[in-house]
């Protein structure tokens, strides 16, 4: 069944887009003035493509800009510059009138089921909504909302419970069947997983999964967890303040992760195998993330690389002073931003 | 490395031989009466802890893992009501009055808590907080050399600065920083037992191998047992010699973290480890999630807890509730009438991965709705 799921990626031209998506929100002082002293930047020049039927995972700690790119990927956020291109046209030049019937082809799973689920609505009420909203009800929508049910493992039957009466993978079922009712083409993924428990966080995967393969779903899928990324992913995007740091396909990364950060992150997700964790080597990463309001000059990553402590001065100042670029051309398969960029064997 | 050992006030108190056990805890339960009836928050628990060791403890939400510890440390509310015996090092802990319990905590035994920002009083310096804890048990310990150790402390956990650090407040500290700050906390005294009760749960990936550094180093250096409470597997493999599955109350599985991982005898366990994403695994093999979700702990049905959910159910397990039967010489202990038939099975051999998730679903939900009915009949029978 993932044979499908397993074939190289599509050539053809990508569902979504995002191109230099930069987004940034004003930091004001206080008092009557509220002047702009700041700014945080969440997103920092992020470009992402999704492919038809594909699963892109965006990888990072909190506070990295995922769930702000995803956002602004669906225009619920405008970015500050940038594009969003969606059927050949730029989402974010379109008026809220004009971008209505593009929402129904993008959709947003949450985090937290229970906090995006309305407490007073009933299963049905809270998968027919979007129907209603769209004016597409009256045509077969109770028969739809029967259905979505089914498709997400649910019990018919239990159509006109609350949130409450159901446990935590249950709401998640139910976040997915809304965001599928309007028949969309890309779901946004926020980390729909990790609030939920080992044991039922698995049957989610498969939903998810499964869904894919039956509806030729394209997902964008928020995590911090590289194990459920390696599982679910077709190809990887890991951020770090606001920037890709690293991206290629899911074989390609974790055969062989090139840029330091990517590298400590994986060796940092404990396995579930005891002999393999005692003999693994391990890149315990000094101090904190720093504040996206005043991101390090040159690499962002600099701070707390342990590449960079080895170096000499005259590498070192490469990092302070340039950028560096997503390259390809070093010893790795994937796409790096790193000017040292070196592949190592961590999984 | 600074001299952790508290040694102000003469000898520093005697710290037993590795191997020594140091919590005996023996047949626990907890329960608390509700509106609703009693609900048997934990069923019991029995296990040693030896000093230098680490029990890991690993369970579901609502499994009963954190009720075990709170209990042993004295932290549950009045109304719980609470049989066994956890004895540490010989002197019985449950029962105790809260003041003698007071002289106990943060010296001998030590929590550290899943959120930093609210076991941390947010007025006060950690510097205070830290010679708090320190001066309580220690009151001959003037300020000054309190607040050397603190920074000693500090710096052994791994806080860069530990000089300024000392006055900084909580808010000022990041996650990761604030929980070494706890760990430093709880490894003050020298302790016999740290109890971590989901200690990186609240904290990115990379901080939690810092945490995780720090709290190994600190159990090193004052040679204390530790019990690790987390529902990550991942966690427990890297940092744990014995392990104890929780499912609804109940120990279901105990034994050394290799028979646990490569030869479990029950099938929660099994399934636990089956549902689990692996980094180290190609993205073709299909996870084996454990349908259904765990019983409520009111009415528990007659039984094994885990019969609505397992594949293997057959009629004694809805009649007998296994006890906790030895698999092998070595301690390794599991409670499923059929952990014999477990051996060299993988997750996809028992709980079906390809079956769809609606049928099993549906078939699940019926065996939980028919146990859940046959508690309650027997409750009202109880009542009568």
């Amino acid at each position: 069944m993932n044979a499908m799921l397993d074939t190289p990626q599509s050539v053809t031209s990508p569902v979504i887009a995002g191109k230099n998506l930069v987004k940034e929100f004003p930091v004001r002082s206080k008092g009557i003035l509220r002047r702009k002293v700041g700014a945080v930047h969440a997103v920092s020049g992020v470009s992402l493509e999704i492919g038809a039927n594909e699963t892109l995972a965006l990888v990072g700690e909190s506070g990295c800009g995922k769930s702000t790119t995803a956002r602004v990927l669906m225009n619920l956020i405008p970015p500050t510059s940038g594009e969003v291109i969606y059927e050949g046209r730029d989402l974010t030049k379109l008026s809220r009138n004009q971008m209505r019937p593009v929402r129904r082809d993008i959709q947003l799973v949450f985090q937290d089921p229970m906090a995006s689920l309305d407490p007073r609505m009933t299963v049905f009420e809270i998968i027919a909504e979007p129907l209603r909203v769209h004016g597409m009800f009256k045509n077969g929508g109770r028969d739809r909302v029967n259905s979505l049910i089914e498709i997400v493992g649910l019990n018919p039957e239990h159509r006109n419970r609350y949130p409450h009466e159901f446990s935590g993978g249950q709401r998640q079922r139910i976040g997915i069947a809304r965001a599928l009712a309007l028949q969309p083409k890309v779901l946004m993924l926020d980390e729909p997983v990790s609030a939920l428990d080992v044991s039922i966080q698995a049957g989610v995967i498969n939903l998810l999964e499964d869904l894919q393969d039956e509806l030729g779903l394209s997902y964008l899928f928020v995590s911090h967890d590289l194990s459920v990324v390696r599982h679910i992913a077709d190809k990887v995007a890991v951020m770090y303040l606001g920037k890709i740091v690293e991206e290629g396909t899911t074989d390609q990364l974790f055969a062989g992760p090139a840029h330091p950060y990517t590298q400590a992150l994986m060796s940092a997700i404990p396995l579930p195998d005891p002999r393999k964790e005692r003999s693994r080597e391990r890149i315990v990463l000094q101090g904190d993330v720093p504040s996206p309001s005043n991101p390090p000059s040159g690499c962002r990553f600099r701070t707390r690389c342990p590449l960079f402590k080895e170096l000499g001065e005259s590498e070192q100042a490469k990092c302070i002073e340039i950028e560096p670029p997503l390259r390809s051309d070093h010893a790795g398969l994937t796409r790096a931003a790193c000017h040292y960029a070196e592949p190592k064997q961590l999984v | 490395m600074s001299d952790i050992s508290v040694s102000t006030n003469g000898a520093p108190r005697s710290t037993g031989a590795k191997g020594d056990v140091v919590l005996e805890v023996k047949d626990l339960n907890v329960s608390f009466p509700t509106d609703d009836g009693l609900v048997h928050a934990v069923r019991g628990v029995t296990y040693d802890l030896r000093r230098g060791q680490s029990l890991g403890i690993v369970g579901e939400s609502g499994s009963g893992k954190s009720v075990t510890s709170m209990a042993i440390m004295g932290l549950l509310p009045k109304t719980a009501q609470i049989t066994g015996s956890a004895k540490l090092e010989g002197e019985e802990l449950l029962g105790l009055r809260d003041v003698e319990l007071s002289r106990i905590r943060g010296k001998k035994i030590s929590m550290i808590f899943q959120d930093p920002l609210t076991s941390l009083n947010p007025v006060y310096t950690v510097g205070f907080q830290l010679s708090e804890a320190i001066r309580v048990h220690y009151p001959d310990v003037n300020k000054a050399e309190a607040r050397q150790r603190c920074i000693d402390l500090l710096d052994s956990v791994g806080i860069p600065n530990p000089q300024q650090r000392v006055d900084a407040y909580p808010h000022e500290l990041s996650g990761g920083m604030r929980q070494r700050v706890v760990i430093a906390i709880a490894m003050a005294n020298n302790p016999d037992v740290i109890i971590a009760d989901e200690p990186t749960t609240a904290l990115d990936v990379t901080v939690q191998a810092q945490v995780l550094e720090a709290l190994e180093k600190a159990r090193e250096e004052v040679n204390a047992a530790l019990i690790l409470i987390t529902h990550d597997l991942g966690v427990i493999a890297g940092h744990t010699d014995e392990v104890l599955v929780m499912y609804a109350g109940r120990p279901v599985e105990q034994g050394s973290v290799d028979e646990i991982f490569y030869e479990p005898r029950m099938p929660y366990t099994l399934g636990l480890i089956g549902s689990l994403p692996r980094m180290d695994e190609d993205r073709g093999h299909r996870l084996t999630p454990v349908h259904g979700t765990p019983p409520s702990m009111l009415n528990m049905p007659s039984g094994c807890p885990f019969r609505p959910r397992c594949p293997m159910h057959q009629d004694i397990c809805a009649e007998v509730e296994p006890p906790l039967m030895p698999v092998s010489g070595t301690g390794h202990v599991s409670a499923c009438h059929f952990a014999g038939d477990l051996e060299g099975k993988s997750p996809d051999d028992v709980f079906a991965p390809d079956a769809s998730d609606l049928s099993v679903e549906a078939e699940v939900e019926a065996a939980e709705i028919e146990a859940a009915a046959a508690a309650e009949v027997e409750s009202s029978e109880e009542g009568k």
